[in-house]
């Protein structure tokens, strides 16, 4: 493709330096919160959610609303960009680091698959997921997250697509290999960083 | 789970707008020859990218109208958002001649195919219509007698986008219904919907749950959530109502 392409008559609308700055390529500013999903919104009542770290561990564990609820938990203030190009900033997130929950679980493993109501699937290397990068989230806004954007509980792992970001999140599989989950079984890129406009396989 | 992967990158490609037709007073269908083009599946969506003179670049997703079996090219209808960066330059700005950079095709789970067979329940709202249409023309494209409904809700009939095609398809093939909903104003003597969809709207209209029916629904957030929720509470297997939404965005 020639760089050199320029659409006849299109001019834009630029965003204020700050804050085009925070937006990763081929992304605009979203103010609402726009809702994606590839199927019905499952409602599973909290006494009988749980959420389970499972699969190449030394025991799996467990934990029930209440307990999960119970866990050491953090504010997390971040920009979100979602992979049909809009981006939020500063959206406001309640809920517990991966990092407290695989501190509970011995494993050497190097990929983590996080599954959800509904048989949603994505795979993330661990490194990703550790370090203060991502939650398990229940709040948004100060409110309990709305079914309809993955509550009770999602994944938040806001340096990548927000696809990565499981809505109905119900644990983790570790795993020694990394597979593919839902959206990258469907062409969609195996990390996904916006910075680096991942978008699809290939990118 | 149906669906391929796509293989190697998708590369941006240059498309040129060879023909524009008005759909409504909001919406645009724009076909694009695009040499090349390997085809799509029926409900799969293109990127698109704009370029000002300066460098500055603005990209949007659009689902894809047109069936593969119109090779060579893409047609994709687009709704104007009055506040929107990209969607009125496509809409009032575009001309045959004009190119426009896209590449794709894009989703692999939203997608029917006549093999997967149904009975076929499509279910949109507004310009959720577009990737059900590329569903439709496939359908009509392959000669296929899917047993099909549509349910199309619009806010009035002047609203309704590809409504002269519909109402030639429907006249001709006795396996695809339409059912319009008109929620905000209707034709004198209109004596279908009136209303939002509901659940006992779609119970009217939906196939019974024992025939195994397939439904895809798109539309706004809330229309795709009535709708999703109505048909699993109808005893629809949420695994075959597949979803797309379009959220509150002013960005378009």
């Amino acid at each position: 493709m020639p760089e050199s392409f320029i659409s006849r008559g299109f001019r834009g609308r630029r965003q204020a330096g700050e804050v085009s700055a925070r937006l990763p390529p081929g992304q605009y500013l979203e103010r609402g919160f726009p809702v994606l999903s590839a199927g019905p919104t499952p409602h599973t009542p909290l006494e009988r959610w749980d959420f389970s770290i499972v699969g190449s561990v030394e025991q799996p564990k467990r934990w029930t609303w209440d307990e999960l609820r119970a866990l050491p938990h953090e504010s997390v203030t971040a920009d979100i960009h979602c992979v049909t190009k809009w981006s939020k900033l500063d959206s406001h997130w309640e809920g517990v680091s991966i990092d407290t929950l695989l501190a509970q679980v011995e494993s050497e493993a190097d990929y983590v698959i996080a599954f959800s109501d509904g048989g949603y699937t994505t795979n993330l290397p661990r490194e990703e997921v550790t370090g203060g990068k991502a939650w398990v989230a229940y709040e948004y806004e100060g409110e309990p997250i709305p079914p309809e954007h993955g509550g009770p509980a999602r994944l938040l792992v806001p340096h990548l697509y927000f696809w990565k970001s499981a809505k109905w999140v119900r644990g983790l599989r570790l795993a020694e290999q990394d597979e593919p989950g839902f959206w990258e079984s469907l062409g969609y890129h195996n990390l996904g960083d916006p910075w680096k406009e991942q978008r699809y396989t290939g990118d | 789970m149906e669906g391929t992967t796509l293989h190697g990158r998708l590369t941006w490609q240059l498309g040129e707008v060879v023909e524009t037709r008005t759909e409504t007073a909001r919406a645009r269908s724009l076909t694009l020859a695009v040499p090349g083009w390997l085809g799509h599946r029926p409900g799969q969506h293109v990127d698109v990218r704009l370029t000002a003179d300066d460098g500055y670049q603005a990209e949007r997703s659009y689902s894809i109208a047109s069936p593969p079996e119109e090779r060579g090219k893409v047609t994709i209808t687009v709704e104007r958002l009055d506040d929107g960066e990209v969607s009125p330059y496509l809409v009032d700005e575009l001309k045959p001649g004009d190119r426009l950079e896209l590449r794709g095709p894009i989703g692999g789970y939203f997608v029917w195919e006549a093999p997967m067979g149904g009975p076929l329940l499509l279910v949109g709202g507004g310009s959720g219509i577009v990737p059900l249409m590329a569903m439709i023309r496939h359908r009509r494209a392959v000669a296929s007698i899917v047993p099909t409904r549509l349910l199309y809700s619009a806010r009035s009939q002047e609203e309704v986008i590809y409504r002269d095609e519909l109402d030639q398809l429907t006249r001709r093939d006795g396996m695809l219904e339409v059912i319009y909903t008109l929620t905000r104003r209707q034709p004198p003597g209109w004596t279908g919907y009136r209303r939002r969809i509901d659940g006992e709207l779609l119970r009217d209209v939906a196939w019974p749950p024992r025939d195994r029916p397939r439904a895809y629904i798109c539309g706004p957030t809330q229309f795709v959530e009535t709708a999703a929720s109505a048909l699993v509470s109808l005893g629809f297997d949420p695994a075959q109502v597949k979803t797309e939404r379009f959220g509150p965005t002013g960005g378009g």
